[in-house]
């Protein structure tokens, strides 16, 4: 996913972004999906994470962030005996989404964090440009 | 003719913004895996920016201009983490914050220069 827009401290706050924005986006589809049951272990739901990488822009020597690709997590389904539960199994299992929720709500927070830090930074490099660009 | 007019401010002003970009870079990649924060080493910058405006008007043959990485320095991590990734993000909060300030202080100083010139221009 290669951007033809030149690297300025613009498009790499932009990307910074929404690659929080996807990173948050996963984790909060993780913790809606918590609790989820399936009837193997197949079908069950297997949490997200957004992986990032870093691109270096050579001519600016700016180095903004993709948002690379989602990747599933190899958390097992837990199994639990429940052979009342309309999705269960022959032998009377379920098969429960292995989400962790305190993760995903840490991640969550980091994220935003993240995102934060990011607007604020680039609030002040935009100031500092208008200061430049006033000054007579 | 800048350097004549500006003085160290000038190049100073150059650096600092490049400074500021390879910050909001580290602040960028907080998140990304293996990612090892970088940070411009301020002094050995400018001087050889100096340097290479002082041989631009002696007329000296021209010297191959350094590289712009080359006073890009990898951070030591205070403790490395996990995945590899080596941005602290307080410790790029407050470099932002100083760099931010002296990018500030800078840039009156060129004003003033400004001023001052403007004013002998115009006689008052």
């Amino acid at each position: 996913m290669s951007d033809p827009r030149p690297t300025t401290l613009f498009t790499l706050t932009e990307r910074a972004m929404s690659a929080q924005l996807l990173r948050m986006n996963a984790a909060t589809s993780n913790l809606a999906n918590a609790g989820s049951v399936a009837s193997s272990a197949d079908q069950a739901y297997r949490p997200i994470r957004a992986v990032f990488t870093a691109e270096l822009d050579r001519a600016s020597g700016l180095t903004s962030v993709s948002s690379g690709e989602l990747v599933r997590s190899e958390i097992e389904p837990t199994k639990h005996y429940d052979p009342g539960h309309p999705l269960a199994d022959v032998d009377g299992y379920v098969f429960e989404s292995g989400v962790d929720e305190s993760a995903e709500m840490v991640e969550i927070m980091e994220s935003a964090r993240q995102y934060q830090n990011m607007v604020q930074a680039m609030q002040t490099a935009k100031q500092l440009m208008l200061d430049t660009l006033r000054s007579k | 003719m800048s350097e004549a007019l500006f003085g160290i401010h000038g190049a100073a002003l150059e650096v600092r913004s490049k400074r500021m970009g390879v910050l909001a870079s580290n602040i960028a990649n907080a998140a990304t895996p293996g990612y090892k924060a970088r940070d411009i080493d301020f002094t050995a910058a400018l001087d050889a920016k100096l340097a290479q405006g002082q041989s631009k008007t002696n007329g000296a043959s021209p010297t191959m201009p350094t590289p712009n990485d080359a006073h890009l320095l990898y951070r030591t991590p205070t403790l490395a983490s996990l995945d590899g990734n080596t941005v602290e993000l307080n410790r790029e909060q407050l470099a932002f914050a100083e760099n931010a300030l002296a990018y500030s202080a800078t840039l009156s100083f060129v004003q003033g220069k400004v001023n001052t010139l403007t004013r002998a221009l115009k006689g008052e």
